[in-house]
C-alpha cells in the first residue's frame, strides 16, 4: 500500500517535471509557472470551488466507466454517452418548459439516463452477440454521439435569436439544477456522494457486485461458476451510460442553462485516467477527480498568464498516466539488480 | 461524362485512403508481435505536426516525410517502454499515448494554425498516365501514394516468407513457446512496435504533406482509430488492409463531394458516415469470422524472468 502511494507521487513528480521541461523549451518559466499552476488549482476559495465543480462530472463519468474496467470491459465511450445524456436532458427541457422544477428534472434525469445507457447498450450488444471489439465501437459512437449533438444545435434546436451562435434556447428556471448556497458549486455534489455510497455497498455487499468482481479477476473461471458474464457486461455498459449521460444532463442544466457543443471538453477521456489512476474504488475515484479536475483549473491559470495553449492539460494527463502505468512494475514485482554472466 | 467522375472519385479514394493504409499496415506490425498499439491516434497527429514542421523550416517535404515517420517510431518507443520494460498494461498505455499524442501535436501546433507548408504534389507517371480510367485512378499521384503501393506486398513477403517475419509473428502467437525455441521475444515485440509506429507517423505525414497541406488541429480525425478496426477488418492481412482503407477513402472522398456539390444534408449528419462504417465493417468481419485471426498472445505480456 505504502509502496504504490510512494510510486503514485515519484510517478505524479517526474509527469510534472517533464511538463515543466516543456514549457522551458517555449522560452516560459518552469518554476514560475509550476508555482502558477498549483496556486490556479488549488490556491484560492474560489479555485477550489472550481475544482469541485469541474470534479462533478468527471467523478459521474469515471464512477461509469470504472464499474466496465472492473470487469476487464474497456468503455472509452464515457464522452459519447456524455454528449447523449445532455441531449435526452436537452429534449427534455425543450419540450416540457411548462413543468414546474420538481417533475422536470427527475424527468430530465430520466431522459438523460434512457439516452446515456442506450448508447452504451449499443457496443455491449454488439459485444456480447458477435464479440464486436467494444474499444472501437465506444470510440466511434463518441464521434457520432458529439457530431448527433452539433447537428442538433446547429440545426433543428438553435435559438432562432442567439445571432447564428449554435446554441438552444436557455433553459426555463425549473430546468436548472441551483447552487448550494452562496457558493458556485451546484447540487449534483449532493448526487455524485449518494452514488458513491451507493457504488461501494454494491461493489462490496452485493451479489452482482461480487459476480463482477470474480469475472473481472478470472473470465474463464466465471464461465465455470455459471456467472451471467453476458448479463454483467449489458449492466455495467447501460450503468456506465447513465452515469456519464446524468453527468451530461448537470452540465447542460446546472452549467451551461443551454446545450451548447462546447459543452463536449473531454471529461469522458479525463475519466478514464481517473478510474485507471484510483484502481476502480469509489472513494479513491473521488480523490482522484477532484485532482484531475485540479489539473484542469490550474492549467486554465496558465493559459491566463503565461499562454500556455490548454492542451499542456491533455499533455500532463498523458504523462501522469504513462509514469503512473510504468511504475506498477515496482508495485507488482521486486525488481533487483543483477550482473550480468 | 458519369465515368470521369467515377474514375476522379475512386483516385479520391486512393488518396484519402492512403494514411490510413499506412496506420493500418504499422499496426498489423504491432499486432502480428503481439503488442496490441491504442496509440496510433496520437502518434498519426505527433507524426503530421512533426512532418509539417520539419518540412516548413528545412524546405524538403522528403525530410518532413521521414521525420513524421522518425517521430512516430519515437513515441512509439514509449510505448514499448511502457509495455516491454515495465510490464504496464497495454490498453491503458495505447489510452494514454492518444491523449499525450493528441496534447502535444495542440500544443506545438497551435501557433501554426492555417499555415502552410511544402508538401507533395501529383506526379503523373509518364505513359501510364495517359491510360484511360486507370490512368486516373493508379498513376496520377503523388510520390506518396506510389511509395504505399510497395508497401503491402513487402510486408506480407517479411511476415510470412522471411525468417524474421516467422520469429515476429511467434512472438505475438505463443511468446512461451518461441522463448523455449530460443527466440528473443522482447526483440521481436521491439522491432513490431518501432516499425509499426514508423508507419503510423508515415501516415500521418501524408496528411499534412499531401493530403491537406497546412496544418489545423486535430487533422487525423479518428483516423487512428478507424486503422486499429481496419486491422481487424483486414483480419491483419496486409491485402486486405489496402481494401479497407481504399472503402474509407472512398467514404471520405463521396461525404467530400456530397458536401461540395452543395446538397441539403448537414455537414455533421455527413460527418458521421466514416464511423458509422467503421462500426459496420467491424460488425461484418466479427460475424464473418469471429475475430479468430487475431495473433493469440495480442495484448499479453509476457512475465520477467525470475
Amino acid at each position: 500500500m505504502w509502496s504504490s502511494c510512494l510510486v503514485f507521487l515519484g510517478a505524479v513528480a517526474l509527469s510534472l517535471g517533464i511538463s515543466a521541461a516543456l514549457l522551458a523549451t517555449q522560452g516560459r518559466p518552469p518554476l514560475r509557472a509550476m508555482l502558477l499552476f498549483f496556486d490556479g488549482a488549488f490556491g484560492s476559495r474560489w479555485a477550489l470551488e472550481d475544482c469541485l465543480l469541474k470534479a462533478i462530472p468527471i467523478f459521474l463519468c469515471s464512477l461509469g466507466v470504472g464499474i466496465s474496467f472492473r470487469l476487464q470491459i474497456w468503455n472509452i465511450g464515457a464522452e459519447g454517452q456524455f454528449a447523449l445524456g445532455a441531449v435526452g436532458a436537452t429534449w427534455v427541457a425543450l419540450n416540457f418548459p411548462g413543468l414546474p422544477a420538481p417533475l422536470l428534472i427527475p424527468a430530465m434525469m430520466a431522459a438523460a439516463m434512457v439516452a446515456g445507457a442506450l448508447w452504451g447498450l449499443i457496443p455491449a450488444l454488439l459485444k456480447i452477440r458477435l464479440g464486436v471489439n467494444e474499444i472501437i465501437v465506444t470510440l466511434m459512437l463518441n464521434y457520432i454521439g458529439i457530431l448527433f449533438l452539433e447537428y442538433l444545435v446547429y440545426g433543428p434546436w438553435k435559438d432562432p435569436r442567439s445571432f447564428g451562435f449554435p446554441m438552444t434556447p436557455q433553459f426555463p428556471d425549473s430546468a436548472i439544477v441551483g447552487t448550494i448556497g452562496t457558493t458556485s458549486i451546484n447540487w449534483g455534489i449532493l448526487l455524485c456522494l449518494v452514488l458513491a455510497v451507493a457504488m461501494f455497498v454494491f461493489y462490496g455487499y452485493s451479489r452482482r457486485g461480487y459476480e463482477l468482481r470474480a469475472c473481472g479477476d478470472n473470465v474463464r473461471a466465471a464461465g465455470y461458476a455459471a456467472l451471467p458474464y453476458s448479463g454483467l457486461i449489458v449492466l455495467v455498459m447501460m450503468v456506465g451510460g447513465t452515469l456519464a449521460g446524468w453527468a451530461g444532463f448537470l452540465e447542460a442544466s446546472a452549467n451551461m442553462n443551454r446545450l451548447q457543443p462546447t459543452i463536449v471538453v473531454g471529461y469522458g477521456y479525463t475519466a478514464i485516467v481517473v478510474a485507471w489512476l484510483a484502481r476502480l474504488n469509489p472513494f479513491t475515484i473521488g480523490v482522484a477527480s477532484f485532482l484531475l479536475a485540479g489539473l484542469r483549473v490550474g492549467v486554465e491559470n496558465l493559459q491566463l498568464e503565461l499562454k500556455v495553449p490548454a492542451a499542456f492539460g491533455s499533455i500532463m494527463e498523458g504523462l501522469i498516466l504513462l509514469t503512473v502505468l510504468a511504475g506498477g512494475l515496482f508495485v507488482h514485482y521486486r525488481v533487483t539488480l543483477r550482473r550480468s554472466a | 461524362m458519369n465515368t470521369e467522375i467515377v474514375f476522379s472519385l475512386l483516385a479520391a479514394a486512393i488518396q484519402s485512403g492512403t494514411p490510413i493504409l499506412y496506420a493500418t499496415l504499422g499496426e498489423i506490425i504491432t499486432e502480428k508481435s503481439g503488442i496490441l498499439n491504442l496509440g496510433v491516434e496520437g502518434i498519426m497527429i505527433v507524426g503530421a505536426l512533426a512532418a509539417f514542421l520539419t518540412a516548413k523550416v528545412t524546405g524538403n517535404p522528403v525530410a518532413g516525410f521521414l521525420a513524421g515517420g522518425a517521430i512516430g517510431m519515437m513515441l512509439a518507443g514509449v510505448h514499448g517502454l511502457v509495455c516491454l520494460g515495465f510490464q504496464g498494461n497495454q490498453v491503458v498505455s495505447g489510452l494514454a499515448l492518444t491523449i499525450l499524442g493528441t496534447g502535444l501535436a495542440n500544443y506545438f501546433g497551435t501557433p501554426f494554425i492555417g499555415q502552410a507548408a511544402p508538401g507533395f504534389t501529383a506526379v503523373a507517371i509518364p505513359g501510364f498516365s495517359a491510360i484511360p480510367g486507370l490512368g486516373t485512378v493508379f498513376f496520377s499521384h503523388d510520390p506518396l501514394i506510389y511509395f504505399s503501393f510497395a508497401l503491402p506486398p513487402l510486408l506480407w513477403a517479411f511476415l510470412n516468407h522471411t525468417r524474421w517475419g516467422l520469429g515476429l509473428r511467434a512472438a505475438g502467437e505463443h511468446p512461451e513457446a518461441a522463448l523455449a525455441a530460443g527466440l528473443n521475444v522482447t526483440g521481436y515485440r521491439w522491432t513490431g512496435v518501432l516499425a509499426g509506429g514508423f508507419l503510423m507517423g508515415l501516415g500521418g505525414a501524408y496528411l499534412s504533406l499531401a493530403y491537406t497541406h497546412l496544418w489545423t488541429n486535430g487533422l487525423t480525425a479518428g483516423r487512428g482509430w478507424i486503422a486499429v478496426a481496419l486491422v481487424i477488418f483486414a483480419f491483419w492481412r496486409p491485402g486486405r488492409a489496402v481494401l479497407g482503407a481504399y472503402l474509407f477513402g472512398g467514404v471520405v472522398a463521396f461525404q467530400f463531394r456530397l458536401q461540395a456539390m452543395g446538397t441539403h444534408l448537414p455537414s455533421s449528419l455527413l460527418l458521421m458516415l466514416p464511423y458509422a462504417l467503421t462500426v459496420g465493417v467491424l460488425v461484418f468481419s466479427c460475424w464473418k469470422k469471429r475475430g479468430d485471426e487475431a495473433p493469440a498472445a495480442l495484448g499479453v505480456n509476457v512475465e520477467p524472468a525470475e
